[in-house]
C-alpha cells in the first residue's frame, strides 16, 4: 500500500514537473484523449448485483446499466473548442463490459484542455441516417443490439434495468424496473426529445494536456443513482417501466447531470 | 375441340416447364427490372443505394422464405405474408407468430413499399431497410436477435457463398441481410390489376358497368383517403371503426402526440380482395361489411377523421347500389399477375 502511494506521489511530482515546463513546448501535432466512465451509484462504487438506496428511498438493485455517449467536443481555458470529427465519436457504453468504458477520441490537436462536452445518446441527423452511415455500436441489428427499438426506429440512449422490492411484481413475476430512455425528436412527426448535452468541466488549475503523442485520460464519475434523483426523484413503485413515454422526460432531466468530471491524468 | 388440345397444351406447357427446369437454377430466365409503373409516383426508396441484382434480390427472396429468421426455425417472413393472399396472412385478424402467439394487429400487405416513407399501421419504422429487425425481434412474430440470426447465417452450408455473390463479401454483414431483403421486397410491385389496365389503356383494362359506377362512387367518396394509384394518402387517421383505443392507440405510441390517438396509416385497397379480414385489428371478413362500416357504422371519439363527420353525420352516405358497386370495384384492384408470379412466391 505504502508503495501505491509512494508511486503515486511520484507520479503526481512528475505530472506537476511536467506542467510546469509545458509553457515551453511545441503544441503542434495532435495526441489522443481518453475518457474513463467511472461508475457509481451515490458514493459507492457501482456493482451489478448489490443493493443501493435511492433519493425516494426504494432498494434497487442493477442488472443492467447501458448509453450512448457522441458528439464531443473538448474546450480549452479560453474558451475555443474542437470538434470531434462526428463520424468517430459515437460510443456505447456498457457497465457489464469494462472496455466499453475507455473510450479514445483520437486527433486532437495539441493544447491545454479544460473541458468536454457530449450528447447522451445518438443525436437526430445520425439516427435518421441512411444504415450505411450507421456502422459499428449504430448498427441497429447488431452493435446496438438491446439499445434500438425496432418498432419505433430510433436509439435508446439510457438504459437501467434492475429490480426492487418495491417495484410490483410484473408478468414474469419479479419486482423489476425498466428504464429504456430514448427518443430523438421524431423522423416524420415531432415527438419528444430525450437527448441531452452533458458539460463536464475540470478543476480550477487542472488541464488535459493533448501532445504530438501525449494523451490525458479524463476520469468521469457517472453515477446511476442520479437517474432516480433531481429534479424529479423518481418512484420504482410508481414508475415500475418508462420507456417512450412522455415520462421518460423526467428520468432524461434527471441522468443529465450524472456525468462528473473528477480528476485529469496528463 | 378445346377440350382435346387441354392435354396437348399441358404437355407443351409440363415439357416447358421441364427444360427450364433442367436448364439451370431457379430465377436464371426471370427478369430483374424493377416493375416501375406509369401510374405511380417516383418511387421514395433510394434504389440507388440498394440497387437491385439477381443475386441480390434471389438471397433476399431465400431470407423471406426461410424460418432460420426464427428464434426456433418455425417463422418466416413468408408465414404471415402470403403471396396468393396478396402477402398477408390469411384468416388470420391478427398475425400469428412463434408459439402460437398473437399479435394485435392484422398483418399488412408486403407490397410497394418502395412508395411509402414509413411501415407498419403506426409508422413506427421509417425506413425499408429496417422493417424486417421489426418483426424478427417482435416477441410475439419471431423472437429472435438480429445478431444471432447473422450467427446462424454465417454456418449455414449456402448462405455465405450467396452473400458473397450478392455483395462480394461472405461475412454475412448485417447491412447486406438487410439489404438483401429490401430487394426483395422492393421488387413487389403490384400495378397489373385490371383497373390499372384500364388507367392506362391497355388491353384487358375493360370494366363492366358496376365497376365504372363504382369507380365513380369511390372517387367522389373514397379517394380523399385512399388517393391516387397507391389507393392510400399515406397519412394516419382515425376512420372511426373503434371509439375506445385503450388496448391500441395506434399512431400515438410512435408521436405521443393526443391527436394521434386512435389513428392508423389509411392503407391501400390493392388486392383488398385477397387480404381479408379487415381494419387494422382484423375483425371484419368482408369487403361488405368494411363499406357497411363506413356508411353506418362509423362511431365519433375526439381524433376522429373530419372526412368522417361531414354536417355533423359521422360515415359516408352511401345506397345499397353504391355499396355494391364500390365492392365491385375494389375487386378490380386485384392483381393476379402479381400474386401468382413465381419470382416472389414461395
Amino acid at each position: 500500500m505504502k508503495k501505491i502511494l509512494f508511486s503515486l506521489i511520484a507520479l503526481v511530482g512528475t505530472s506537476a514537473f511536467f506542467t510546469s515546463c509545458s509553457k515551453e513546448e511545441d503544441l503542434t501535432g495532435t495526441g489522443s484523449v481518453f475518457l474513463h466512465f467511472d461508475h457509481k451509484a451515490g458514493d459507492q462504487v457501482l456493482a451489478l448485483g448489490q443493493n443501493y438506496v435511492t433519493a425516494n428511498g426504494d432498494t434497487v438493485n442493477f442488472s443492467t446499466f447501458q448509453y450512448f455517449v457522441s458528439n464531443f467536443v473538448l474546450e480549452k481555458a479560453d474558451g475555443s473548442t474542437f470538434v470531434v470529427p462526428r463520424d468517430s465519436c459515437y460510443f456505447l457504453v456498457d457497465h457489464a463490459r469494462p472496455e466499453t468504458q475507455e473510450i479514445e477520441l483520437r486527433n486532437v490537436p495539441a493544447g491545454d484542455y479544460t473541458g468536454v462536452r457530449f450528447v447522451i445518446g445518438v443525436d437526430s441527423a445520425k439516427s435518421a441516417s441512411p444504415l450505411a452511415e450507421r456502422t459499428g455500436v449504430l448498427d441497429p441489428a447488431t452493435g446496438a443490439q438491446g439499445m434500438y427499438w425496432m418498432w419505433n426506429s430510433g436509439y435508446i440512449f439510457v438504459k437501467v434495468e434492475g429490480t426492487s422490492p418495491q417495484a410490483p411484481v410484473n408478468g414474469n413475476g419479479l419486482r423489476a424496473f425498466l428504464y429504456h430512455i430514448g427518443g430523438f425528436g421524431g423522423y416524420n412527426a415531432p415527438t419528444i426529445n430525450n437527448l441531452k448535452t452533458a458539460e463536464l468541466h475540470a478543476h480550477d488549475g487542472e488541464v488535459a494536456e493533448v501532445r504530438n503523442n501525449r494523451s490525458p485520460e479524463l476520469h468521469t464519475m457517472v453515477d446511476i443513482l442520479e437517474v432516480f434523483k433531481t429534479p424529479t426523484a423518481i418512484s420504482v413503485a410508481a414508475n415500475p417501466v418508462v420507456m417512450f413515454n412522455p415520462f421518460s422526460t423526467n428520468v432524461a432531466n434527471n441522468y443529465a447531470d450524472m456525468f462528473v468530471l473528477d480528476h485529469i491524468h496528463n | 375441340m378445346k377440350i382435346c388440345s387441354g392435354p396437348g397444351v399441358l404437355g407443351l406447357f409440363l415439357a416447358l416447364a421441364l427444360a427450364i427446369g433442367s436448364c439451370g437454377k431457379e430465377g436464371d430466365n426471370w427478369d430483374y427490372t424493377l416493375f416501375l409503373p406509369s401510374n405511380l409516383p417516383a418511387p421514395r426508396y433510394d434504389l440507388a443505394a440498394n440497387p437491385i441484382t439477381r443475386e441480390g434480390f434471389l438471397l433476399g427472396k431465400k431470407l423471406f422464405y426461410d424460418p432460420i429468421l426464427s428464434r426456433d426455425s418455425t417463422i418466416s417472413c413468408g408465414t404471415c405474408h402470403i403471396s396468393f393472399s396478396g402477402f398477408t396472412q390469411h384468416g388470420h385478424a391478427v398475425s400469428h407468430g412463434i408459439d402460437d402467439l398473437l399479435g394485435k394487429r392484422n398483418s399488412l400487405p408486403v407490397q410497394n413499399l418502395i412508395w411509402k416513407d414509413d411501415f407498419f399501421w403506426d409508422g413506427g419504422v421509417f425506413h425499408l431497410d429496417l422493417v424486417a429487425l421489426n418483426a424478427i425481434t417482435n416477441p410475439v412474430e419471431m423472437d429472435e436477435s438480429p445478431a444471432h440470426v447473422l450467427e446462424k447465417l454465417r454456418r449455414h452450408p449456402e448462405y455465405p457463398a450467396l452473400f458473397e455473390a450478392a455483395f462480394g463479401s461472405a461475412t454475412v454483414e448485417s447491412h447486406d441481410f438487410l439489404r438483401a431483403l429490401s430487394q426483395f421486397m422492393a421488387m413487389l410491385v403490384s400495378a397489373n390489376s385490371r383497373y390499372d389496365k384500364y388507367v392506362r389503356g391497355e388491353t384487358g383494362g375493360d370494366l363492366t358497368s358496376a365497376e365504372l359506377a363504382g369507380l365513380a362512387t369511390f372517387q367522389q367518396k373514397c379517394a380523399s383517403c385512399h388517393a391516387g394509384d397507391l389507393f392510400t394518402d399515406l397519412q394516419f387517421r382515425n376512420n372511426g371503426f373503434r371509439d375506445d383505443f385503450t388496448n391500441d392507440r395506434g399512431r400515438y405510441d410512435i408521436t405521443l402526440n393526443p391527436d394521434d390517438i386512435g389513428k392508423f396509416k389509411v392503407p391501400s385497397l390493392r388486392n383488398v380482395e385477397l387480404t381479408a379480414p379487415y381494419m387494422h385489428d382484423g375483425s371484419l371478413s368482408s369487403l361488405e361489411a368494411v363499406v357497411e362500416h363506413y356508411a353506418s357504422g362509423v362511431r365519433t371519439s375526439p381524433t376522429l377523421d373530419s372526412l368522417l363527420l361531414q354536417h355533423n353525420q359521422p360515415g359516408i352516405p352511401l345506397d345499397a347500389t353504391e355499396k355494391a358497386n364500390l365492392v365491385a370495384f375494389l375487386k378490380t384492384l386485384t392483381d393476379w399477375d402479381f400474386v401468382r408470379d413465381p419470382r416472389f412466391a414461395e
